[in-house]
């Protein structure tokens, strides 16, 4: 290769150099600040400069602290249980609302909405659904006669509204993945499994998931990512109570920053909860590659062939 | 298997009327070739019959019971689609099987039955393959595998073999008209090809425009076709068509035109009796041309291009201002430019209406 085209190669990188640069700046700063403030015992009032550095210490302490520990085993639980549902309910709207029929496209719309408000309006809207006396739902058991829900005030129960809290606002947004997905698949193979046969059931089971299954997994990941940093619409119904029953992780997060005043230990909390979702995210960006790897290598194969 | 009856059957895409008022009917254990031009409505026409397409009037009978109300699966029907409509997820032993495995057949008999059509097919080492990871004529392959696996009473095939080559074609043309001669089943099967058309059809169906222009055995289409599309239609190279007017001299009949003068058949005579209009066209068949002036009536060409197609060859040739296609043995070769004598064989002439296309 001559010195030109070298040089002609390298120009790009050249030109891109100084952008890159800045973005990764950009975005890795704040990470950077973070990571590094977890090494440290770091109070609000003090300059970052200032403050001592402890090495793992954070970490360990956290590794040891039950309350933690706890709401990090909430934050699982929470996000296992909504994303399940979620994905259950979604899926199963979409395949039922696939058809083209008069006045679906206003229902669509409408099964889209709770995704646009913002959280802690949805937050503040259930809480005072779930009040012991005025709330919808205590009424409505009342005047059936039947004994009123402490949904906010038992543990378990308060688990319960938070997770239908959640299900309902996100919900919708598997429903419109599912959706998209279920619109492009390809009519013929289903034509092809009616003639072969296929029920309904049949068709939605051999033929349809399967075909949405790259979709569906990228919006399960997408929504468990986003299950595990959950804050609002907690904060506003249950502030993480009673007890600890639904303290979730960025709850726990926050309340240690602002009312324990430990932002080193909250850091630490936080990197914590990174590693987790890296795992999760690095996972999604894996599958796809498989994903995308085969597809490419399917394709050469049958050009070749 | 149920006779399938078409009645006054129509369908439109919004505006777009596709198929006009449509009669049809598939003898029991008939195979019946669909063909036509592109765009035609065959591929419409099965697809209504599978039930993939809902009717906008008119109704089909299976054995005089009505089924648009039937769903495509209980019609009892397997189908090869012209975009072979393979399952991307599947290998292909599970495209293959699919049907058999829905209806919860033993594992040892569908796994007899896929490699039974695979190998017939030359697809057999294909099997645990995707669809993706193969190519058009495979694909296509699959296709025809799915639906001859299956022990459907009727089965449709929509261009089934146009992406194979020349000599895979001929050997699934070998294995279906055997099925044909083996199995009791109806089958109709749409194709461009005039060979397929011709060499496994019991009968055959012209269509253009959605209108169905004739329909009856190979032979008959070939020998007695009803008007001129069916006559440029079937038969290859195609039927040459030149304007003529009629002319009577010393009681007989003559078609005179730009360059010839060719004294007509008697029956054609004798058809034409009472035909007022002196304006017709004139249809030959590229094969009614003989090197032996003595065997027909002379005609004068001038050669043009000579299309070398190996034992047989296309001349095609001038006469007048219009273009005429010979067939012709390639063992006596002709010199281009230079002016031809043929002896055309006048019984095998067909005379159609200029206005009506109607043969006469
Ligand atoms: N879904 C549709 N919407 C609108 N028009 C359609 C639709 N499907 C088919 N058509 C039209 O109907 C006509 C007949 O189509 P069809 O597919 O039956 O033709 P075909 O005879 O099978 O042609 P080919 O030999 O090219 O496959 C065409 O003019 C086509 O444009
Ligand atoms: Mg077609």
């Amino acid at each position: 290769m001559t010195t030109a085209s070298k040089l002609n190669r390298l120009t790009p990188y050249l030109f891109l150099a100084p952008a890159v640069l800045l973005l990764a700046v950009a975005l890795l700063y704040p990470i950077g600040y973070m990571i590094y403030a977890s090494f440290l015992d770091w109070r609000p009032s003090q300059y970052i400069g200032e403050a001592e550095f402890v090495g793992f210490r954070n970490y360990i302490n956290l590794w040891n602290d039950e309350a933690f520990r706890e709401s990090f085993g909430v934050t699982l639980k929470f996000a296992a249980v909504v994303v399940s549902l979620e994905m259950l309910l979604g899926v199963g709207l979409a395949l039922l609302l696939d058809r083209k029929l008069r006045g679906m496209a206003a229902l669509r719309t409408i099964f889209i909405l709770p995704m646009m408000i913002a959280p802690i309006v949805v937050g503040l809207m259930w809480r005072y659904m779930y009040h012991p006396t005025v709330g919808i739902f205590n009424r409505t058991l009342k005047s059936w006669g039947l004994d009123p829900i402490p949904w906010l005030s038992d543990g378990t129960w308060s688990f319960v509204a938070v997770v239908i809290a959640d299900v309902w606002q996100w919900t919708p947004f598997i429903f419109i993945l599912s959706l998209a997905a279920l619109q492009s698949l390809p009519q013929s193979a289903l034509e092809a499994a009616e003639l072969d046969g296929a029920t309904g059931w049949q068709k939605i089971w051999h033929i349809k998931l399967p075909l949405m299954m790259p979709v569906l997994i990228v919006a399960l990941l997408l929504r468990l990512i986003d299950a595990f940093k959950v804050l609002e619409v907690v904060l506003v119904m249950t502030n993480g109570g009673p007890g600890l029953s639904t303290e979730i992780l960025s709850l726990r997060i926050f309340r240690t920053a602002q009312e324990f005043q430990e932002l080193g230990v909250a850091a630490a909390m936080s990197n914590y909860l990174l590693i987790l979702l890296m795992i999760l995210t690095v996972i999604m960006f894996v599958y796809n590659k498989a994903v995308e790897n085969r597809a490419a290598r399917l394709r050469a194969e049958a050009q070749e062939a | 298997m149920p006779t399938i009856r078409f009645e006054q059957v129509e369908k439109s895409f919004g505006a777009v009327r596709v198929l006009p008022p449509l009669d049809l009917s598939l003898n029991d254990g008939e195979f019946t070739v669909l063909v036509g031009p592109s765009g035609c409505g065959k591929s419409t026409t099965l697809r209504i019959l599978a039930g993939l397409e809902e009717l906008s009037g008119g109704e089909i009978f299976f054995d005089e019971n009505p089924i648009s109300g039937l769903a495509s699966k209980d019609r009892d029907l397997a189908m090869v689609f012209q975009d072979y409509a393979l399952y991307p997820h599947m290998n292909i032993a599970k495209n293959m099987s699919f049907a058999l495995r829905l209806k919860k057949t033993p594992t040892a008999e569908i796994e007899t039955k896929v490699k039974r059509v695979a190998d017939m097919l030359n697809i057999g080492h294909l099997l645990d393959r995707k669809p993706a990871e193969l190519s058009g004529g495979q694909r296509q392959r699959v296709a025809m595998g799915r639906a001859l696996v299956r022990d459907a009473s009727t089965f449709l095939f929509d261009e089934p073999l146009s992406n194979l080559d020349a000599k895979l074609r001929g050997k699934m043309r070998t294995e279906l008209a055997e099925m044909r001669d083996t199995l009791d089943k109806n089958m109709v099967y749409v194709t461009h090809d005039q060979i397929e058309a011709m060499t496994l059809g019991d009968r055959i169906v012209v269509m253009s425009e959605g209108v169905i222009q004739q329909e009856g055995t190979p032979e008959q289409l070939f020998k007695e076709p009803a008007n001129k599309f069916v006559a440029g239609f079937i038969g290859s190279p195609t039927m040459n068509f030149l304007d003529a007017e009629l002319v009577s001299e010393k009681g007989k009949l003559l078609a005179r035109g730009d360059g010839f003068n060719l004294p007509l058949p008697k029956e054609l005579t004798s058809n034409l009796k009472d035909y007022s209009k002196r304006e017709i066209t004139l249809g030959v068949r590229p094969s009614s041309f003989s090197t032996d002036v003595k065997t027909g009536a002379p005609i004068e060409l001038r050669l043009v291009v000579s299309e070398y197609l190996g034992a047989q060859s296309t001349l095609v040739t001038k006469c007048g201002e219009a273009e005429i296609l010979v067939e012709h043995e390639s063992s006596s070769p002709m010199k281009t430019g230079g002016v031809l004598k043929f002896g055309v064989r006048t019984e095998e002439l067909m005379v159609f209406d200029k206005e009506t296309e109607r043969r006469l």
